[in-house]
């Protein structure tokens, strides 16, 4: 993605500056347009759907439609904050490589006829909307059985704002990352290692459920999460092969090599699994294909396809491991393995593109084994920034919605009864035994 | 009058309820119950966090009888139910003081 927007920064054209309808509809490419807006549509499925269902079946039933609530929920309030100023901060103009400035607040100064590269500025609105949207919701994983509605609320707006905008706008908008050379196509440090890192210093924050690790804690419905896992891979395609912002064989690399690597992190995952835990599980498998999914994100549009089936097999060993050893060693209880999943996983994606970026795909995007060890060394760096950066800033966001909502966490007997009964006055199914 | 009460195996209901109906038993109920014995749970294992299920599902029929029933109701059932393997579950015996049938109000044997 930031290939693409380099060029756009450079000729200077998307914020501010009017120009004729004459002018833009010379620059607006329909292929382009048409495909932006359906890769749109695609990534918007992975939120309220994919993840919905992904971690919406990993809850325990009792909380499957809180779940759900606090899902929709970051949909649609990341959705107003990004149309009013997350835009603005992340993608308006450049103030000193940190962040956007708050000129196009409310889309100030975009038009009907504005252009961002060959697509409508609007249209490149509403797909880095899609992104904003994911990447707050991916941080509900870590907290989900226990934390206040009220204050998943306060949060996901402070969140989207303060540290959301800020490193999509290193990365992508202009920022200090983008002009340092790092690689991040489609958001393995935007989204996925920020949400990972950000979800495990919530969870942290909130404590652990009541129970955990004495009690047993079923998935609600593994039914729903491998449907979750399919609909996210689905929508998938249109965050990496979308985040090319056009239509051309980049796009075309990026959308072989996201499949090639969700299939290899899946089977890596069911492997292992079958071999330490003697059975092939079907969550091992919808965990895996997340893991290789992440893993090729920050890499889609830059490696070729024997990287991706390395990036994808790797990324579902470094999953399994992250989830069933390392957490279990550590004691925290990121419920549903935002940071386990999005974020280790997200980590080797950035240090693999470092390593497998190939210049033949994308021009100029070199990596250590096509002789820049460079690379290596900027990727190592944007990891670092970015998981210190959301580290730090969500412990404050964190704090800060704690002293507005009183509290991060329901009482315990709300946790003990459910969060559907005592948030929302629901249940997610009525089973009747005949 | 003898209630008898067989914890058996789910799959094996059909097997026992046509072995009764063969030798003459025409009623039982039946509930769908969790428990363990020598058979113990089972482990299930989510993303490395392994959780125990202590109970299993097992189908209980209680059947009232004569007294002179028993042994043969009792046999039936255990051919019926047997496996030869573990968890095929228990028969218990309890005495039963009266019955009545509610339509007719009749009592005793005469109710069962």
């Amino acid at each position: 993605m930031q290939m693409k927007l380099n060029r756009l920064l450079a000729a200077g054209i998307f914020t501010l500056i009017p120009f004729s309808t004459a002018m833009a509809s010379d620059g607006i490419n329909s292929g382009d347009t048409a495909w932006i807006i359906v890769s749109t549509a695609l990534v918007m499925m992975m939120t309220p759907a994919g993840l919905a269902l992904f971690y919406g079946g990993l809850s325990r039933y009792k909380n499957l439609l809180n779940t759900y609530a606090m899902t929709l929920v970051a949909y649609c309030l990341a959705s107003v904050v990004w149309v009013m100023w997350g835009y603005s901060l992340a993608f308006g103009p450049d103030k000193a490589g940190i962040i956007g400035g708050l000129e196009n607040a409310f889309l100030a100064g975009i038009r009907v006829d504005s252009v961002s590269g060959t697509i409508p500025t609007y249209v490149f609105v509403l797909f880095q909307m899609t992104f904003a949207c994911i990447t707050v919701a991916l941080v509900l994983g870590s907290i989900v059985d226990r934390m206040k509605f009220s204050s998943w609320i306060v949060f996901t707006v402070l969140w989207v704002t303060l540290i959301y905008a800020p490193i999509a706008h290193w990365v992508w908008g202009g920022g200090w990352m983008g002009k340092l050379g790092a690689l991040d196509f489609a958001g393995g440090n935007v989204v996925h290692i920020n949400a990972g890192v950000a979800g495990l210093v919530l969870s942290t924050m909130v404590g652990k459920r009541i129970g955990y690790g004495k009690e047993a804690m079923f998935p609600s419905s593994i039914a729903l999460t491998a449907l979750g896992a399919a609909l996210l891979w689905f929508g998938w395609f249109g965050f990496n092969a979308g985040s090319q912002l056009a239509a051309d064989g980049v796009a075309g690399s990026a959308f072989l090599v996201t499949n090639t690597s969700a299939a290899m992190g899946a089977l890596a995952w069911m492997f292992i699994e079958w071999k330490m835990n003697q059975k092939p599980t079907v969550l091992g498998l919808a965990s895996g294909v997340v893991s290789g999914l992440v893993a090729i994100t920050p890499a889609a549009g830059f490696v070729n396809m024997p990287a991706s089936l390395i990036i994808g097999g790797v990324a579902g060993l470094f999953g399994f491991y992250s989830v069933a050893v390392l957490k279990q060693k550590l004691g925290y209880d990121d419920s549903l393995d935002a940071f386990g999943v999005h974020g280790m996983c997200g980590i080797w994606g950035a240090i693999a593109t470092g390593l497998f970026a190939n210049p033949s795909i994308t021009e100029g995007a070199k990596g250590l084994f096509y002789g820049n060890p460079k690379q290596l060394l900027i990727q190592i760096i944007s990891v670092l920034a970015t998981a210190i950066f959301t580290g730090i800033g969500t412990l404050i966001v964190g704090y800060i919605t704690k002293l507005v909502t009183g509290g991060l966490r329901v009482e315990g007997e709300s946790e003990v009864t459910g969060l559907d009964n005592t948030l929302h006055g629901e249940r997610a199914f009525e089973i009747q035994l005949s | 009058m003898k209630k008898i009460e067989a914890v058996i195996k789910p799959f094996k209901l059909d097997d026992v309820k046509e072995a009764l109906n063969e030798i003459g038993i025409q009623g039982m109920t039946i509930s769908e119950v969790k428990g363990y014995g020598r058979q113990k749970g089972h482990k299930e294992i989510y993303r490395g966090a392994e959780y125990v299920v202590d109970f299993i599902p097992k189908i209980k029929i209680e059947i009232v009888v004569e007294a002179d029933r028993v042994q043969q109701v009792v046999n039936c059932i255990r051919e019926s139910a047997n496996t030869g393997k573990i968890g095929d579950g228990k028969i218990f015996v309890i005495p039963v003081e009266e019955a009545l049938r509610v339509r007719t109000g009749e009592t005793g044997a005469d109710a069962i």
